[in-house]
């Protein structure tokens, strides 16, 4: 238990001490203590993570502090420490300390340095204890607090309006997914009497007997209703159509924490979740219909906006939206490990395209636009070389650890027999030529071809330093291999089975894993499917459309302008909120604040009262003569009246 | 010596030991001159100690003469606060005495003759030693008011509270005679004993005298319409004996309302429970009221007083243990709010003048963020917001009376509450966003006084967030009575 805890406290002391300590330790005291504590975690949560490997390891479910108790309801710190937990403890603290030794060199002219390293490592703590939460109230805490995290650093360079308005947009529409994910608590609560998961997933089976009337006529089932307002927080932190829309501006924050938050760690707290409620939602049938398909449908729609992006960071955040529908798609076909799996490799490449990213922008002095890039590969050959695995990395190409997730991940939406599986595995498959089309175009147009760079960058354009580009190089590594050795251990060979419940019924991972022999045969059999086609198929189509015939993008612009439009808009979600909701939302709100607010609360009630208060105040005080007789009196009066009453025998 | 000696002084060891102490200072007082000016002040405090360190040291159970006077465990606690409280007291007083040459014995001889009285009321066990130590504390009482002899405010003050006290204490004495008529005994046991034998008929007698009891109490209280005295007092006395006044007795009036009419009128309980709560919520309602027209701070504390005093009451009007827990609890963090409130008012009085108009209180936030703070946490404690100790005292009295059923009292004790928030926010208003009346120098009090405020109003944020352990120790000390 100290070892868990140590590994949570870590981070938390490192981001106090360089929150409010940060102008007597300096700056490089900040980035020390905070990569000393981060790395210190790291390493605690490899051995958490070797310990659980061993043969007959049994996860840990172990409490540390009862905050209180109230109506038979314990609310407790604890932790619960299986495979599941020690693998994602293992993500976050890596990704963390990658972040937290590039920052070093991303941020090294910012004033608020200290700041910075104070926000990443409370993220990290935050995180940690969402991960390891052995109960539903730690982890909302956690859940709200990586939000909040993420929050204050979309809008960390605060003089920006658009980071404060990208900030501010993050802020609500997480909103709306927590107010669905703190009813889908209550529900469960209120169903199950616990906000323990142990007791909760005991309680499952009874939990899926019930049904409750939401309007009068229409029966749900309790469990289907939790899970699904469980997922609607899911879609809004792992940011799944329609709460998708802040991600992408979320962008406006430092590029070490769109790599850490926003691609690696927090977004895939919502696919955590749903993994680690898996003794739930595989009671409901119809919840993981639908987390199937809104799956897919990111994996796909969100894929098509990233051809027409020109920032080079929403190209790669519109892929971070792409690639959480594809876990998302894994969860609704009740294959979490799949989805787990993916999670993992795509937090390395992932983070890796972010950082690669980062570089170009320092190296070209915060230019964003691919536009203005090109030909960058003789400049920047690390960032070049390690862009190029965390790419073929991402579409999946085979031998990287992007093929193996998303092959094994593909199949088994196939296989999945539920409601809505067919539409869903061919969103998925359309969308493995998309990733490619949009991850080489980017690549191409960022270096290779024309150069298309201002004067002044192309004079001050050289590598990045070696804080930026070790890290590079340690995340391209498990990029390119760590597909070969986990796949068959995580995948098929029960790695998850203390911690992710599967109805017998549902398990298409043990379906696929029949015909599974090793990771070299899976990569063969890979060869000849349809994925490994349509992506070969994308970077060539990336290829003869961005480097062989650039004017044809346009001519398709102009020639299909209606779909053009549609995707530059973003399918006019950002519009529907704000011409419809949010004018509505001010609207109401302004109506509500006229007629009831100022004239019926103000004037009526509160300024009523206050007269009414002051008038009967300045009427008793007359009392108040300062005449001893009219004391006495008034004594004499109670008095009377007193006995009047004990006479009376009221 | 014989064992009955012995046995009498291990009952009444601490008020033998305040009685040497009130000799000894009057002595020093007499002969030291103008070196008594620490000598008293030194005294008193060694006699507290010592008091202190018999009182705890003593077995909680021991009665004299046929339960006349009883040693429970209720009466240990009462006394270990009362005494906690004299001595914030003195250190309150001590610069504020030195800074207008009242330095001598008076004040300190006054206080411990209070403190034994209020000795005495703690552990009563009739009706007659109850009014023995009631008219010590008040004697003690009015002339603390009048201590400054040349002053016509204080002087008039205590011929007030004299004259207004004296009805009290004669309706009292009125009450105890009935209900010895209808009983026939004075102790409180033999009294519930003999109401529990007479079954049938109410006994008109004692009902009535319950009446004149509950004007004693409410007197003593300071609940409506027996609260007259208090503003006059707060406003006319030195504010070291206004600090006094407004604290330490309570703890008397406690014991007063519990002893006589829990302990011994018990059978009778519904007819006491109606009539102070009608006192109680008339109380809360002027209390409340009246301090908002107030433009002196004392006198805003005097109302905002009888609306605490009637949150109290509604703990005992409310019936059952779990009321009476909740006075007590109440009772006790009223005494650290307000001595926290005073100590500030002490604070704010520079020599040769009283702090009173709320343009004393402007801009203290300028001037010493740390007192206005403090200031501050006593102010919402007294609104009653949590997580201070204000809070859970107004939230066990509600509870305790939604638990009794009294839904209509516990609405307009909620809402005169809510009235009551408008005068506390106001002093918060003048301390942080008005600009400071004089340019006055910061203060710089001395280090025990600010150490004290500073212990002082923290206690009442840390009584807020683990209210836990006084509450049990409320519960303790009731029990024993009780049971």
């Amino acid at each position: 238990m100290a070892l868990h805890l140590a590994i949570v406290l870590a981070p938390l002391a490192a981001a106090i001490i360089a929150g409010l300590f940060g102008r007597w330790i300096g700056r490089s005291g900040a980035h020390c203590v905070t990569i000393a504590a981060v790395g210190a975690s790291f390493l605690m949560s490899v051995i958490v993570l070797l310990g659980q490997l061993e043969p007959g390891a049994l996860p840990q479910n172990e409490t540390v502090y009862t905050w209180l108790v109230t109506d038979g309801v314990r609310m407790e710190i604890g932790f619960l420490v299986d495979r599941l937990t020690a693998l994602m403890m293992c993500v976050v603290t890596f990704v963390s300390l990658m972040v937290h030794v590039y920052t070093i060199g991303y941020m090294h002219e910012d004033p608020g340095y200290q700041r910075f390293f104070s926000y990443i490592s409370l993220f990290t703590f935050a995180m940690l204890m969402l991960v390891m939460a052995n109960n539903f109230l730690q982890l909302f805490f956690g859940w709200e607090a990586v939000g909040l995290v993420s929050y204050l650093l979309i809008g960390f360079w605060y003089t920006r309006p658009t980071a404060i308005f990208a900030n501010m947009k993050a802020f609500l529409v997480n909103r709306v997914g927590d107010f669905g994910f703190l009813l889908g608590i209550a529900l469960l609560l209120a169903s199950s009497g616990s906000l323990d998961y142990a007791t909760v997933f005991a309680k499952a089976p009874q939990i899926a007997q019930q049904t409750m009337e939401i309007a009068p006529g229409t029966t749900w089932s309790v469990m289907t209703l939790a899970c699904i307002l469980l997922f609607v927080g899911a879609m809004g932190k792992s940011a799944q159509m329609p709460l998708h829309v802040w991600l992408p501006d979320s962008m406006e924050g430092p590029t070490p924490i769109s790599a850490l938050i926003h691609a690696a760690t927090m977004v895939t707290a919502g696919v955590f979740m749903v993994a680690r409620m898996s003794p739930l939602f595989e009671y409901s049938e119809t919840a993981l219909s639908v987390v199937l398909v809104v799956g897919a449908t990111t994996a796909l729609l969100t894929g098509f906006i990233g051809v027409v992006q020109h920032d080079i960071k929403r190209v790669v955040a519109y892929s971070t939206l792409s690639q959480l529908g594809y876990m998302t798609a894994a969860l609704g076909a009740s294959a979490y490990a799949a989805g787990i799996f993916h999670l993992m490799t795509h937090a390395f490449f992932k983070a890796l395209l972010f950082l690669a990213a980062g570089s170009v922008i320092v190296a070209l002095h915060h230019e964003q636009d691919i536009r203005r890039m090109g030909g960058l590969r003789k400049h920047l050959p690390v960032t070049y070389w390690t862009s190029l695995v965390g790419s073929l990395a991402l579409i999946g190409f085979p031998g990287f650890a992007g093929f193996f997730s998303k092959d094994a991940l593909i199949e088994a939406v196939e296989l999945a027999g539920r409601a809505g599986a067919s539409y869903a595995s061919f969103c998925l498959i359309a969308g493995v030529f998309v990733t490619a089309l949009y991850s080489f175009r980017m690549f191409f147009l960022v270096f290779h071809g024309k150069e298309r760079l201002d004067e002044d960058a192309r004079h001050h354009l050289h590598e990045s330093p070696l804080v930026i580009t070790v890290p590079l190089v340690l995340l391209a590594i498990p990029s390119l291999v760590i597909g070969w050795p986990t796949i068959g251990a995580t995948l098929f060979a029960g790695y998850f089975d203390a911690a992710i419940f599967v109805m017998p019924g549902n398990d298409v991972l043990a379906r696929l894993g029949s015909d599974f022999h090793g990771a070299g045969g899976f990569l063969l059999h890979g060869l000849t499917g349809l994925p490994v086609l349509l992506s070969v198929a994308g970077v060539a189509a990336a290829w003869y459309l961005y480097l062989y015939r650039p004017a044809v993008p346009e001519a398709i612009a102009t020639r299909v302008a209606v779909l053009h439009r549609l995707l530059v808009n973003k399918y006019y979600f950002d519009d529907f909120n704000e011409k419809v909701l949010a004018r509505g939302a001010r609207l109401t709100g302004g109506a509500l604040w006229r007629f009831g607010d100022v004239a019926v609360i103000d004037g009526a009630l509160v300024n009523g009262s206050a007269r009414l208060v002051a008038w009967a105040a300045a009427i008793v005080r007359l009392s108040q003569s300062g005449y001893l007789y009219h004391y006495a009196f008034a004594m004499i009066i109670g008095l009377a009246l007193l006995v009047y009453w004990t006479l009376g025998g009221v | 010596m014989s064992n009955e000696l012995v046995q009498f002084l291990s009952v009444v060891a601490p008020e033998a030991i305040v009685g040497t102490g009130i000799c000894v200072v009057l002595l020093a007082g007499l002969f030291a001159g103008d070196r008594a000016r620490d000598a008293t002040y030194l005294l008193s405090m060694v006699t507290l100690v010592a008091a202190a360190w018999v009182t705890g040291s003593a077995a909680p159970n021991g009665s004299l003469t046929g339960g006349a006077f009883v040693v429970d465990s209720l009466s240990v606690v009462l006394k270990m606060f009362a005494y906690a409280a004299v001595a914030a007291v003195l250190v309150y007083a001590r610069a504020y005495l030195v800074g207008r040459r009242m330095d001598r014995s008076e004040f300190h001889l006054l206080v411990l003759f209070a403190l034994l009285g209020i000795m005495v009321m703690v552990s009563a066990g009739s009706f007659l030693v109850m009014y023995l130590g009631l008219e010590t504390l008040s004697l003690a009482l009015y002339a603390m008011v009048a201590v400054e002899r040349d002053a016509p405010m204080g002087a008039e003050a205590a011929i007030k509270y004299f004259v207004l006290g004296a009805i009290a204490s004669g309706c009292l004495l009125y009450g105890i005679s009935l209900i010895y008529g209808a009983t026939g005994a004075l102790n409180f046991t033999d009294v519930a004993a003999a109401l529990q034998t007479t079954t049938g008929a109410r006994p008109l007698a004692a009902a009535v005298g319950i009446g004149f009891l509950v004007v004693g109490i409410a007197f003593k209280f300071g609940a409506v319409p027996f609260h007259t005295w208090l503003p006059d007092v707060y406003q006319g006395a030195p504010a070291c004996t206004t600090l006094f006044v407004a604290t330490v007795p309570k703890i008397a009036a406690f014991s007063l309302a519990l002893r006589m009419l829990g302990d011994g009128l018990d059978v009778l309980a519904s007819d006491w429970r109606f009539l102070l709560g009608a006192v109680a919520i008339v109380s809360v309602v002027v209390g409340n009221l009246i301090a908002i027209a107030q433009t002196s701070i004392r006198r805003m504390l005097a109302y905002s007083t009888v609306g605490h005093v009637g949150f109290i009451l509604l703990g005992f009007a409310s019936g059952g243990a779990e009321g009476i827990n909740a006075a007590l609890f109440y009772t006790l963090v009223y005494i650290v709010m307000t001595m926290a409130a005073f100590g500030l008012v002490i604070l704010l009085s520079p020599a040769g003048q009283e702090a009173d108009a709320f343009d004393d209180l402007r801009g203290l936030n300028q001037r010493s963020p740390w007192f206005a703070f403090l200031m501050l946490l006593v102010m919402v404690s007294m609104i009653g917001v949590p997580p201070l100790a204000g809070f859970w005292a107004k939230w066990w009295v509600l509870s305790a009376l939604l638990d009794a059923g009294q839904l209509s009292l516990a609405i307009v004790a909620v809402l005169f509450s809510v009235v009551g928030a408008f005068y506390y926010l106001r002093v918060i208003w003048l301390m942080y966003f008005e600009p400071p009346a004089m340019t006055g120098a910061r203060m710089a009090p001395e280090l025990d006084l600010r150490l004290l405020l500073s212990v002082n109003a923290l206690l009442v944020l840390g009584l807020g967030v683990f209210p836990g352990n006084l509450l049990r120790l409320c519960a303790r000390a009731l029990g024993a009575v009780s049971g």
